[in-house]
């Protein structure tokens, strides 16, 4: 197991009852942390501790309860303005993941700012939630999906992306980091390009919020999302990050309470950012689970838990390139640790399988990315994930499950 | 290696996967269906050419997991030669096999019982009964 003095993996473990688990007999080994993380016990004690002392609506009641709760929920959003290093917290608003925040942007601000023939650029790499709703966005106001190509290495081709750029370019949708390829794509450079022509750039932040130290200012885009699942916090709840001018122009994407500014059946006017953006009940739990996720992930040595994952990575890589018949897909300069990998002749899902008995979780299939899987050929593949509990054990666990899938298939 | 695992990927499973039978487009069908499986990409067109009530001819092509292919392979090897009604009955007792108690395989073909290991793995059903659904939908548009 690796140990260094600033990233004790042993004790990391410590924090995840879950991997105590036996799965068909074996030691568990999560290799699908970019489906949806694990918990560690702070954010299921959270949780538990929100519903066993601090429950009850939040921006409601006046009573006891009802502030500490509103309190928790409004301190979770400081939390998340830290974690992505917004200007302010007022520009944080709770969405529901990543898919709800997508679409949340694609209609409070596509609506609103595209216009018949006008372009959204979108690369080749994105996952199925960065991709339909800028369609749906374009057949509701008559504009035009563009796809921005990937190379063969499986990065966003730039020279292409300058190409496509245009004055009817008005949004360019790009995930920061590949839930297929890992691939870490250059944010600020495609942001600053889309600035020159007067368009606004949307990361999903989904597969980089649990890997890389965010900084939205830094990154130079309009709006970031990312989902709480997948940071180690709980489903149902995610962050949605735009500008403060931006959100300020947007109309309310829902309807309801909590959203209002006055209500009258002649006209009703409008709660500021970000309560504009949260009509409803939130998921209270989820936002508090989803802070104490945050707390947690920020306070591991980023540097110490980016060499790590690295390390992984690179291990896996190497140890998977090693066997027979086994190809990685792409081969991206900068790389988050995710992987995909298919084996000649075995589908994926046959290797998922198999090594499912071996107690090792991988992810298999076209991880609702089919326009890359297209892209590459192949009809689907095998995905490995790495996160800060990982071990070159469990690595050596794949690739020993790997030989049970050559044993099965010949 | 775990048994449930030997069970799943018997010797005629993985033979039919690697050496699919009927593995062809049918130009002279007279019905077909196409099976795809949304959530993990496998995809399948099943044709049959029936001549009267009967079953003449059944083929398939497409992508997907060995489970899926093999399955197909035996399904359109199964279903030739058989009625309607009987391909129908036969794709009840397929169903009925992966999915409920004790089933009477009386008349199923050796080849459609080793799939039968699909069983102990409830996520895998779906790739077994992909190509069997098509067959069915193609059965039911030549009506």
């Amino acid at each position: 197991m690796t140990t260094t003095a600033a990233f004790d993996v042993a004790r990391i473990r410590a924090d995840f009852p879950i991997l105590g688990r036996a799965v068909n007999g074996r030691p568990l080994v999560y290799l699908d942390s970019a489906a949806s993380a694990q918990k560690p016990q702070v954010v299921i004690d959270a949780v538990s501790r929100h519903y066993q002392t601090s429950n009850a609506n939040v921006h409601r009641g006046v009573h006891f309860l009802s502030q500490e709760a509103s309190e928790g929920y409004e301190a979770a959003r400081v939390t998340a303005a830290a974690f992505l290093g917004a200007a302010a917290p007022g520009e944080v608003v709770f969405a529901h993941g990543t898919t709800s925040a997508i679409n949340l942007i694609a209609r409070a601000y596509g609506d609103s700012h595209l216009k018949q023939g006008d372009h959204i650029l979108v690369s080749e790499l994105e996952h199925h939630s960065n991709i339909v709703p800028w369609q749906q966005l374009a057949i509701r106001k008559g504009g035009r999906v563009i796809k921005i190509p990937v190379t063969d290495a499986g990065e966003i081709d730039l020279a292409a992306y300058e190409t496509l750029l245009s004055d009817r370019t008005r949004i360019v949708a790009v995930s920061h980091v590949s839930n297929v390829l890992g691939t870490i794509s250059p944010i600020q450079q495609m942001a600053d390009l889309a600035h020159a022509r007067g368009a606004v750039l949307v990361v999903d932040g989904a597969q980089s919020a649990p890997h890389l130290a965010v900084d939205v200012q830094a990154l130079h885009c309009d709006f970031f999302v990312c989902s709480g699942h997948k940071v180690y916090g709980p489903t149902g709840v995610g962050l949605l990050w735009g500008r403060g001018e931006l959100l300020d122009s947007m109309p309310p994407y829902e309807g309801g309470g909590g959203m209002i500014d006055l209500v009258t059946f002649e006209k009703t006017t409008y709660a500021k950012p970000p309560a504009r953006f949260e009509a409803g009940t939130p998921p209270v739990e989820g936002v508090i689970g989803l802070a104490a996720a945050l707390t947690w992930l920020m306070g591991l040595d980023a540097t110490a838990l980016q060499a790590h994952e690295n390390d992984l990575l690179e291990y896996a890589k190497g140890r998977l390139s090693e066997l027979p018949g086994v190809s990685l897909l792409g081969h991206p300069e900068h790389q988050a640790s995710v992987l995909s990998f298919v084996m000649d002749g075995v589908h994926p899902h046959d290797i998922g399988t198999i090594l499912d008995t071996e107690g090792v979780a991988i992810r298999a299939g076209h991880h609702c990315a089919q326009p890359l899987m297209q892209r590459f050929g192949v009809p689907s593949t095998a995905r490995a994930s790495f996160c800060a509990f990982n071990t070159r054990d469990e690595v050596d666990a794949l690739i020993a499950g790997m030989g049970k899938v050559r044993e099965v298939f010949g | 290696m775990n048994s449930d695992l030997s069970e799943l990927y018997q010797s005629v499973i993985l033979d039919h996967n690697k050496s699919p039978r009927n593995f062809k487009e049918l130009p002279d069908a007279t019905a077909h269906a196409e099976g795809r499986n949304p959530l993990c990409g496998d995809a399948y067109t099943v044709w049959l050419r029936m001549e009267g009530d009967h079953i003449a001819e059944a083929s398939f092509q497409g992508n997907g997991c060995a489970i899926s292919k093999a399955s197909a392979s035996l399904m359109t090897t199964a279903v030739k030669g058989r009625t309607m009604a009987e391909a129908e009955a036969l794709f009840d007792q397929f169903h009925e096999m992966l999915t409920g108690g004790a089933t009477d395989l009386s008349g199923m073909p050796n080849g459609v019982k080793a799939l039968t290991g699909v069983k102990a793995f409830p996520m895998r059903v779906k790739c077994a009964t992909l190509s069997w659904h098509a067959m069915r939908q193609a059965l039911h548009a030549e009506k």
